[in-house]
Formats: C-alpha cells, structure tokens, sequence
C-alpha cells in the first residue's frame, strides 16, 4: 500500500524535461574544464543584459518545473470501501504549481471580473428584484463584505484602502525575503572563499584554477561587478512582483478573471510550462537528425550527400505551416481513433503536445541541417582533418572527434535562436486550430479564447494583456540572451 | 548561336537557358517528393476508413456511410496497386495516381463542399496578392532604409535605441499586432472598417490596415539583419576606398552598400516567400479577405483534407519558382554571377 497521501505521476513531456535539464547539467559540468568554452560563457556572463534575460529565465524556468512535478491526490475513502483497503485516486492529475497556486485554482468567479474586482464585470439581474446590477463575486474581496463593516457606499474607499494595504505587505514581504536571501549568498560566499584561501595558505594541494589568488589583485579574474548587480537588481524586481502578486492574491484575482471566471493570472503562469516545453523539446527532437544527416551529407558527399540535399530541399518546399498543419489533422485523427491509447485526458493532452514538438522539430531540422553541411564540407578539407586521415584514423572517428566539437557552437547558437521563434509559433498555431490540445492551457489558447474581447463594449483587456506581456517577456528574455550567445561563440562576430 | 542581346541591357545566354530547364527538371522529383509525403501523411498513417469515421461522427458510422463517404470522394479505390485492374489501368486506378498524381496537370478535384478547388484557387488569387504584395514591397522598403539610417549613424546612441527597438519589436507576438492593431485604428479611431473585402478600388479602404500592421509586424526582425548585412559591407576595403575618393557617407551607403548587399538580401528574400504565406494565414483571418489563406484556415477548421492537399502542393510550387527567380535575379544583380 502507498504510505504517500498522492500517487506520483510523470508525464512524458515531464520525464523529457527532466532528462534534458539533466543533460544540461552534465553538460555544463563538463563545459567549466573546457578552457575556451569558459571563456566563452564568461564573454556572456560579462553581459549585463543576458544575465538579466537569465535571471528573467530561470524565474521561468522555476515555474515551468513545479508545474511539471504531477501527482494524484488520493481521495478520502468512502465509508463503505474503506475495507477494501486499496486508495483511491483523483482523476485529475495537478501539478505542485496547482497546489501552490491553490487559492487562485479553487475559486472561480462566474465570468468575467476586471483586475482586483469586487463585483462582476456585466450587470445581471439581482434574486428577488426587478433591478439589474453588478452582483458581487464569490472569492476577489468577498472579505470586505465577511466582516460586515463595509456599506455598499462606502466601499470604494475601502476597496482602494485594502488593496494599498495587501500590496505594500506583499511587496514589504518580496523586499524582506530579498534581503535575506542576499545576506545568506554573501555569507555563503565570504565562507567559501575563505575556505579556498585557507587551503591554500595551508599548503593543500593547490589547483591550477586556485593559483589566482597568489596574484597581484588586479590580474585576479573577479566576477563582473555590474553584471552581478543586475542579477541581484532583477532578483529584486522579481521578489518584488511576486510579493505583490501574493499579497494582493490572497483577497482578489489580481489579474481579473476570463469568461468562464478562471483566474487570469493562474492561467498565465500555467502557460509558461507549454511554451518552454514547445521551445526545448523541439529543438531536442530535431537536433540528432539536423546533426546526423548535416555531418553525414558535408562529409561522407557522394549519394549521401545527394540523397540528405534531396530530402531537406523537399521538406523545405512546403511552407512550414501547411506541413504542420496537415501533419497535426493527421496526428488528431489518430488519437481521436485510438482512445484505448490514453488512460486520462492529460496523457491525451500529453501525448497531443509531444506530437506537435515532434511535428515541429521534423519541420525545422533542415534549415540548421543545411548550416552544418556547408560548415562540414569547410572543415573537410583542413589540415587536421586530412592529417587524421592521412594517420589512418576511421570516417567515423574523424566525424565524431574532429568534425562535430568544430560545429557546436552553431548546434548552440541554433538551439537558443529557435527557442524564442517556436514560442511565438505556438501562438499562432494554436489560433489556427493546429496547436495544442484546447484543453491545455497555452498563451496560444488564451489568445484565442480572449480573441473576440477586445470587440466587446466595454472591452475586455485583461486576459489579452496579460497573455502577451508573459509571452512578450519570455521572448523578449531569450532572444537577448540568444543574441549575448552569438557573440560570445560565433568566431565570425568576434572583432 | 543562340545568345541575343535585348537593349544591351538583359541578356540571356545558351547556358542560363539550359540553366532554368536543368532546374525545372529538377523541381519535378521534388514534386513528387512532396506529393509522396502528403500522400503518405494523408492516407497511410490514418486509412480513409479512418477518415470517414471521424468525419462522420461517432453516432453514425455503419459500414455504408463509410463506403459511401469514400465512394463520394472517390477514395473507394486501392492506394497504390491495382491487382485487380488491367494494364496500366493497375497503376492509374488508385487514390495515389487519381487524387496526387492529377495534381501536377492542374486538377486538384473537389473540396468537400462539392466546388472545384482550382477555380476556388483562381477566384481567391487575387485578394491574397492584393495584400500579401504591397506588404512584401513596402516591407522590405521600410525595413532597408530603417536599416540604412541605423547604419548612417552606427555606433551611436541613435543606433543603440534602434537595436534595442528592433529586439522588442521582434519579441512581441504577431497575432498582438493584428489584435492590437485592429482594436486601436479600426475600434477606437475608426479609420478603417474592422474587417472586410470590396473588389477595385474600393478594396483600398479594407486594404490600408492589414498592409500596414503586415510591415510593421515584419519590421524588427528584418530592419535588425539588414543591417548586420550592411555593417558586414561598409567594413570592406573598396568602401574605404571610395571613401578616399571623397565620396559621400550617404553616397557610399547608397550606391557602394546597398548595390553590394543585393546578394545576401536577395538570398533571404526568398525565405521570406514561404513565410509570407503563412503571415497572409493569418492576415486574411483576421480581416475577412476572401484568400487563400483564409481559404486554408477554412479547410484547416473543417478538416476538408483535399483542400488542405492542394494547398500544400501550391505551396511548394511556388517556393521552387521563388528558388528559381532567386537565382536568375542574381545575374541581374550582380554581373560576376553566371548560372550554368
């Protein structure tokens, strides 16, 4: 039996995710005893404005990554099978993000609601009169009716009064956390350098990466300050933000509520995770075939070359979005005849997300399979590699050690270029009706919900607004740091 | 022999003619390519009974409204083989030949609705080109002499805050533009009608909107590498060369930089043809112009596959010619290119 209270659930696209931030990690383990790739990452983290865009990143990274840690909620038992001794589990699956955002999650208004409203946004007429007028909500500042002491007159000042007040001690409360998380990294800090020093000072074995501190102190290579402020600046905005958020979110939806009353802002937030797995899982898909086929094509030539030129220039010639489109009508009957496939609706809203990343990625390797042809059949002919042939060493090995470490740094710049395209993609996609599952929530699917509430009268901003700032910070985030990568990296930008 | 001088300006050679055959010969595998591919996606991976079953609803399906639902579209035949046809009826008699095949000859059947998809096309032409090519011209107008100005007063604070501008015009999400941009000049403003479509020039007034939300939308992206293309040229030794000569600065920009940076722009032009379509998907939507595009979103929505075919292989037709034209407009642009 499971002593746990929830039944761990991992999705495919959460054991995808997981498994690239993994390779991530290695990678970058792997990237610090590299000497020129460090110097490149740290050309980056010289940047003030991609480490403000990483920040900005991580912050959504975060939310991407509780909102992919699902579970079952077990279900108290009904009283008659409770002897069966065997937990029941929740259909829904939710997510740690759900958990978290709970409040904003389990109350809905009826329908439309503007940003830290008190009454509903269309008039309706009250029980018991012939009057029509704005009922008040179920949740967003029920509380300053609760005690009774506000009188329908005088609760716009009151309203203004409790909302002034939530939000200072939010933001009081982001300050504090700030702060304190500032002085326990200092703290960490000062320990670990005086740790290293000590060590050294001790006679310990000493690495070369440790002989910095027997130089003078000009030539010691700090971290950049001013980068390092702006880390610490945007750390600060963020707190910040999220100590209003959760302040004002506990007494009114802080970014209004949608038609069907869902909460605005616990939409936008759910949205983070579909674009982020849109823009990573793609690029993963496609990145082994452009890779293979692009090494094989430049340096194999001949019939291969023909053969990989033949199926790249074909899949090219359909504009992207008629290829996607024709391939996710397909991909939609399949599921849709196949129901046995899928035990629960978010397996099928899943398994619907995976395919379109797929759709995506078979879509999009040929434009960076195409890039590392041309580079291959360059780095064909240069000294080392004749020389390697020359030595007798085999195709394979050749195209493994001498071609493939020579192109990664486009295989880089490509990963973080497609990233900012393919979110934006999503949008679109969805609005034409190939996207992902209506079920799921994406800024794609918010738009096109919300699509029609600008025309209303009094408009409807508040769900547009919201669903294209996130969007507009996320893309606006990756493509600084994707411009900061291709500085660092591309040898042809260096001047 | 066969090299004919036409004002002494435009000259095609034997070996440029020879040159577009070999390439229109070419482009017929990978037609076929792409027509093996559609096929493929739409008939192999889901059977038409597939089909029929899900257009057809869950309540209805016997065996006979399956059978008739393929007979009506006339996917009732074998998909590839014929075993039971003679000659080379075995080969002609299939939903292959019939419904992909007929496609290079022009004939792209029915859509579900019963019309004639090719005189659908035909109709739908013009209001597609109607927007889709002021765009295009007027965008790439727009978005090289922004790039020029950038260029004019590089490396200063001018061109910093254009950089900056083109990076946020390329983060926001196209589908803002359109809803923005609708709700702003057609709701609040009423400048324009929101949404629709007249024939002449009274097309105008339906028109202005969505060319110009087109070229802004573009903008960013564009105006930001044309002038990674212009810095890369006005570091070259002839500019400085010219520029000994005491040229001007905006005489080297405009006839030393510009005429050398045709090439790379000509070669991405081509990127944006396909792109285009996809823009004008939207466009059209948004704006209820009777085109292709919202042709497409139409058959998309319905789930009307025959039409979605057809689009698919128009759509690589004209990509191909757009590779094509590429190519030969690089021996107008530059007279040191030579197609052979």
């Amino acid at each position: 039996m499971n002593l746990l209270p929830f039944q761990i659930v991992v999705l495919w696209s959460d054991a995808l995710l997981f498994a690239l931030l993994a390779a991530v990690f290695l990678l970058a383990l792997w990237a610090r005893r590299q000497a020129p790739l460090r110097a490149s990452w740290a050309r980056v983290a010289a940047n003030k404005a991609a480490m403000v865009s990483v920040t900005i990143l991580m912050a959504f990274l975060l939310i991407g990554v509780l909102d992919s840690l699902h579970y079952r909620a077990r279900l108290d038992a009904a009283p008659g099978q409770a002897a069966a001794g065997k937990a029941i589990y929740a259909v829904e699956v939710t997510s740690l993000l759900d958990a978290l955002l709970a409040p904003l999650r389990e109350h809905p208004e009826k329908t439309y609601s503007a940003p830290l409203a008190t009454h509903l946004f269309a008039k309706e007429p009250l029980p018991g009169t012939e009057m029509r007028d704005f009922p008040r909500l179920a949740w967003g500042g029920a509380h300053l009716f609760a005690t009774g002491q506000a009188a329908e007159d005088a609760l716009a000042a009151h309203h203004v009064k409790d909302v002034l007040q939530r939000g200072v001690l939010g933001a009081a409360g982001g300050l504090l956390f700030w702060l304190l998380a500032l002085f326990i990294v200092q703290r960490a800090n000062i320990a670990w350098r005086r740790k290293s020093a000590q060590k050294v000072g001790s006679g310990d074995t000493a690495p070369d990466s440790n002989q910095a501190v027997f130089l003078p102190k000009a030539v010691v290579p700090t971290p950049n300050p001013p980068a390092r402020n702006a880390v610490s600046l945007t750390l600060l905005a963020l707190c910040v933000l999220a100590g209003v958020a959760i302040g004002l979110g506990t007494g009114y939806h802080v970014l209004g509520t949608d038609k069907v009353g869902q909460d605005v802002l616990y939409l936008s937030l759910k949205s983070i995770r579909t674009g982020l797995l849109i823009g990573t899982l793609t690029t993963l898909v496609m990145l082994p075939v452009a890779v293979v086929l692009g090494i094989l094509a430049g340096f194999l030539g001949g019939w291969v070359d023909d053969l990989i030129q033949y199926l790249y220039t074909t899949l090219n010639s359909i504009p992207g979005v008629l290829l996607i489109a024709a391939a996710v009508l397909m991909m939609q009957v399949l599921i849709d005849t196949h129901p046995e496939w899928f035990t629960t609706a978010a397996e099928r809203a899943d398994a619907r997300l995976l395919a379109l990343c797929l759709i995506l990625g078979m879509t999009s390797w040929t434009g960076l399979a195409r890039l590392l042809r041309g580079e291959t059949l360059k780095l064909r002919e240069l000294e080392f590699v004749q020389a390697a042939r020359a030595f007798g060493v085999g195709r394979l090995a050749i195209m493994q050690r001498h071609i493939l470490p020579n192109l990664m740094h486009i295989v880089l710049i490509a990963l973080v270029m497609d990233f900012s395209g393919l979110v934006l993609a999503e949008a679109v996609l969805s609005y034409v009706g190939v996207g992902v599952d209506p079920s799921t929530i994406s800024f794609g699917t918010m738009i096109n919900a919300a699509r029609m509430e600008l025309a209303r009268d009094p408009m409807v901003w508040w769900s547009l607004a919201s669903a294209f700032s996130f969007m507009f910070i996320l893309v606006l985030a990756a493509n600084l740091f994707t411009d900061a990568v291709r500085d660092a990296f591309d040898p042809r930008a260096m001047s | 022999m066969c090299k004919w001088h036409n004002g002494g300006a435009v000259y095609i050679s034997c070996a440029m003619l020879a040159y577009i055959i070999r390439r229109l010969l070419y482009a017929v595998p990978i037609l076929l390519g792409v027509n093996l591919l559609t096929f493929l996606l739409f008939f192999v991976v889901n059977s038409p009974d597939d089909m029929a079953r899900m257009q057809l609803g869950v309540k209805r399906v016997t065996p006979e409204a399956i059978q008739k639902w393929k007979a009506d579209r006339g996917y009732d035949q074998p998909l590839m083989w014929n075993g039971q046809a003679n000659g080379v009826a075995k080969a002609t008699d299939t939903v292959f030949f019939n419904k992909s095949m007929r496609m290079f000859l022009g004939d792209f059947g029915r859509a579900d609705d019963g019309r004639d998809i090719a005189d659908e096309i035909k109709r739908r032409a013009m209001p597609s080109l109607a927007v889709a090519v002021p765009t295009f011209i007027l965008g790439l107008g727009v978005a090289i002499a922004f790039a020029l100005l950038l260029v004019f007063f590089r490396a200063s604070v001018l061109d910093f805050a254009g950089v900056v501008l083109c990076v946020a015009m390329m983060s926001i999400s196209g589908l803002f533009y359109i809803i923005g941009g609708q709700w702003l000049v057609a709701k609040v403003w009423q400048w324009v009608p929101i949404s629709g479509y007249a024939t002449g020039f009274t097309a105008a007034k339906f028109l202005v909107l969505p060319v110009v939300i087109g070229v802004i939308a573009g903008l960013g992206a564009a105006a930001r590498w044309y002038r990674t293309i212009f810095l890369e040229e006005i570091s070259r030794d002839y500019v400085r060369t010219a520029r000994a000569k005491g040229v001007s600065e905006t005489g080297v920009l405009f006839i030393h930089v510009l005429r050398n940076a045709m090439i790379p722009i000509l070669t991405g032009v081509v990127v944006v043809i396909p792109t285009l379509f996809m823009g004008s998907l939207l466009t059209e939507s948004f704006f209820g112009i009777p085109g292709l595009g919202s042709y497409t979103i139409e058959a998309i929505n319905a789930q009307d596959f025959s039409v979605v075919r057809a689009m698919v292989f128009m759509g690589s037709v004209l990509y191909i010619a757009g590779l094509l034209a590429t190519d030969i407009s690089y021996t107008l642009a530059d007279p040191r290119v030579s197609l052979k």
